[in-house]
């Protein structure tokens, strides 16, 4: 053979040192980049935990609801719960992959659909812990620092606002609405109780004591003597707040209710895109494009990618629930 | 086209007859890592701290990496992919984010002492 054949080969297509086809191998580095965006965020994340590492609030204490199962405390279970969802629509997907390989075609088809089926229902699992998340459960009232002081009883339970803040029949003000002024100009529902009734719950009950965002030695949040409680919400308290978003967190830190919106939503974005794709190819192996090509190898390109968000999710549900 | 898969787990200790079997294993194993790290996140031992950090969070993250590495290796397939195209993905990506991370961390436990000792007051 002459060189200048061996030579086309090399270099003009053709020659695989890899043992992998153009498309995976770009896929995979696809994987790599989205890879390191997703640790840049779960290091910042890191970054802002260990800038506040004695006030973090604790993951147990925030996620501790499952669906139906209303006042029961279920710390983890649900999300949990997710997580296995998540894993086993990674196993019905390389089980669709696999069955590609031997080209059957009903099978791809019945396995896809069962990974659809799975992301759907994480995507739907997500939605409701986000609804859980933002509207809050217990409350809690924020300092003139920002810090964040909540409540509980003798024994150290927690206690909610609601069950010893008294509303007083005439509300300070009216919630500002677009209606009543100018229309771009307007602001969220304003809290149930103000700061006033707090403070008149707080005298009122003899058994409700202040717990502050700093973490002691046990790894358990500070609780203040009675006095202590009184004095710190009367003189720095400032705002009551309900659930979490992007200003305010009732849990502690809002930097923690940021990184959870921001890198879970991510993730659910990167979900519902898999989603998507997936049906989209769900719908190609259906018509026989593949049986047709002979090939299920785009079969095998999404599922990379589908593996990749299961994969994602490991980290973040230790680094958001468990550590 | 050929698929041939690499059939052995845990360095060799258990072979599974065909790669269906194989999924369906470390489906298993996988599961049982989940539910050995949502026990002790719910329980909490004290285990005393390692290397500035609690020993317990060490645990969850080399369960993590261990869950991750079969993630990879068996769902994904890596296990089957050449060695250059498995080095190229798997040593740039732990490169970068082990330096990302002790950078990041680094600056934040800084941040956190200037917090701490300097004179920023957050008490109020």
């Amino acid at each position: 053979m002459s060189t200048v054949v061996a030579e086309g080969k090399t270099w003009g297509g053709g020659n695989q040192p890899l043992k992998a086809s153009y498309g995976k191998m770009m896929m995979w580095f696809f994987i790599v980049s989205d890879a390191l965006t997703f640790s840049g965020f779960l290091a910042a994340y890191g970054f802002s935990r260990f800038k506040f590492i004695d006030s973090w609030p604790i993951a147990d204490e925030v996620f501790t609801h499952f669906p139906f199962l209303h006042g029961v405390d279920a710390p983890m279970y649900y999300v949990a719960f997710m997580t296995f969802v998540l894993i086993m629509s990674s196993v019905t997907m390389v089980l669709a992959v696999d069955a590609g390989h031997h080209l059957n075609k009903s099978k791809v088809t019945l396995y896809m659909f069962l990974t659809i089926i799975g992301g759907l229902i994480f995507v739907g699992s997500q939605a409701w812990e986000w609804n859980t998340f933002i509207k809050g459960d217990y409350g809690a009232v924020q300092t003139k620092g920002g810090n964040i002081l909540q409540f509980v009883d003798g024994e150290g339970h927690r206690v909610a606002l609601r069950d010893f803040v008294v509303s007083a029949a005439h509300q300070d003000r009216a919630q500002h609405e677009r209606k009543n002024g100018l229309w771009f100009v307007s602001e969220g529902s304003l809290p149930s109780y103000t700061m006033d009734e707090v403070i008149h719950g707080l005298q009122a009950n003899k058994d409700v004591l202040v717990r502050t965002q700093i973490l002691n030695e046990a790894g358990e949040k500070t609780v203040l003597s009675r006095e202590e409680s009184i004095n710190q919400i009367m003189k720095n308290g400032k705002v009551v707040v309900e659930g979490a978003n992007l200003h305010v967190n009732e849990y502690g830190s809002p930097l923690f209710a940021d990184f959870f919106f921001f890198i879970t939503g991510f993730h659910g974005f990167h979900v519902f895109s898999g989603v998507v794709i997936n049906i989209i190819i769900f719908f190609n192996v259906v018509l026989g494009t593949y049986e047709r090509r002979k090939s299920y190898e785009m079969v095998e390109k999404v599922g990379l990618y589908w593996h990749f968000v299961d994969l994602v999710w490991v980290f973040v549900f230790t680094f958001f629930y468990l550590v | 086209m050929a698929h041939e898969h690499k059939l052995e787990i845990f360095r060799g200790l258990l072979k599974f007859k065909s790669n269906t079997q194989k999924i369906w294993g470390v489906l298993a194993f996988l599961t049982l890592v989940t539910a050995v790290e949502v026990f002790l996140g719910i329980i909490k031992p004290d285990w005393g701290s390692f290397l500035g950090m609690k020993a317990l969070n060490w645990i969850f993250i080399i369960l993590t990496i261990v869950k991750a590495y079969y993630i990879t290796w068996d769902f994904m397939h890596m296990r089957d992919e050449t060695k250059a195209l498995r080095r190229m993905v798997v040593w740039t990506a732990i490169f970068l984010i082990l330096y990302l991370i002790f950078i990041l961390l680094q600056e934040g436990g800084y941040v956190f002492d200037v917090y701490k000792d300097g004179y920023i007051k957050r008490d109020f």
